[in-house]
């Protein structure tokens, strides 16, 4: 292993993630509910009554973060992401994520933010799954 | 009142991706290669959440209702079953694939990338397909109960 330097973000990642709390931990104390983004969007497929507003006014939001970042933050501040992946491996990872996700009931920010501050067993459980799954996936791709 | 919390909360929430770096799937990526030059930024993003997050849940457990007097819903399910297991592995190889989780991949998808938004789609399909298969199980025969 070598530790890539030229990309390597500490402080934008740590306050990145304090912002990520911050959203979870006014989710949970004002709203009452664990922040999951497969969640979220996934119970706008299955609609229950009455259920659909809260879930389209957080999307909402989030589709508003990349304008008003932009306009927030300095000319350049974001570099452009870095897309490996072809259009198929593209089309296969979101099939497996949306069914993945829902399945495993949580993603990244469900099990791996709020589950692992709720020190839930089932979503450390969860959490090393996906990132294990994660690891050996990149190690094929770029090492095998 | 609420709907603009939710409407806040989602934009932090995109905010923090952003800055992270968890919309560049290349730095995802760069995190999940232990073998080859490692990124250890995510390590970072996950560290600065559940920093906060630990606060806020152990003040959630203490209460029933939250501050603005609605019910406050913690997941109840205990059990660590196939589901939960399977389905992880099943996004893991899916995040390693392409450097998108669910959150990253609808921000990117707002700031116009391309294959962001087929990546959503395919999301989406995908957790239809779910709701699908899960609704048809429900639908057939129960087993014996034991």
């Amino acid at each position: 292993m070598t530790i890539d330097w030229t990309h390597f973000t500490p402080w934008a990642s740590l306050a990145g993630g304090v912002l990520l709390g911050v959203a979870a931990a006014v989710f949970i104390l004002a709203n009452g509910r664990v922040l999951g983004i497969s969640g979220i969007l996934g119970g706008l497929l299955s609609p229950k009554p009455g259920d659909a507003g809260w879930r389209i006014a957080f999307l909402l939001g989030m589709a508003a973060a990349p304008v008003t970042f932009g306009l927030l933050a300095p000319a350049g501040f974001l570099p452009a992401p870095r897309i490996e992946a072809g259009l198929g491996a593209v089309i296969a990872a979101g099939l497996l994520v949306g069914f993945g996700t829902r399945y495993g009931s949580g993603c990244t920010s469900g099990h791996g933010v709020c589950g692992l501050s709720r020190l839930s067993p089932r979503s450390l459980v969860a959490t090393a799954a996906f990132m294990g799954a994660g690891f050996l996936t990149v190690y094929l791709l770029r090492h095998a | 009142m609420s709907r603009a919390i939710e409407f806040l909360v989602g934009l932090l929430f995109g905010w923090g991706l952003l800055l992270s770096g968890m919309t560049d799937p290349g730095k995802v990526q760069g995190f999940l290669d232990v073998a080859g030059a490692w990124d250890p930024s995510l390590a970072f993003v996950m560290g600065g959440a559940i920093a906060v997050g630990f606060f806020a849940f152990a003040l959630a457990r203490k209460r029933t209702r939250t501050l603005l007097g609605g019910a406050l819903q913690l997941p109840t399910a205990r059990d660590i079953d196939k589901p939960l297991v399977v389905g992880s592995l099943i996004f893991g190889a899916g995040w390693g694939l392409a450097g998108f989780c669910p959150g990253p991949g609808l921000v990117a998808m707002a700031a116009g990338n391309g294959k962001a938004l087929v990546f959503v789609a395919a999301m989406v399909v995908g957790m239809l397909g779910f709701e699908l298969l899960d609704r048809f199980s429900r639908r057939g025969p129960r087993p014996a109960a034991s």
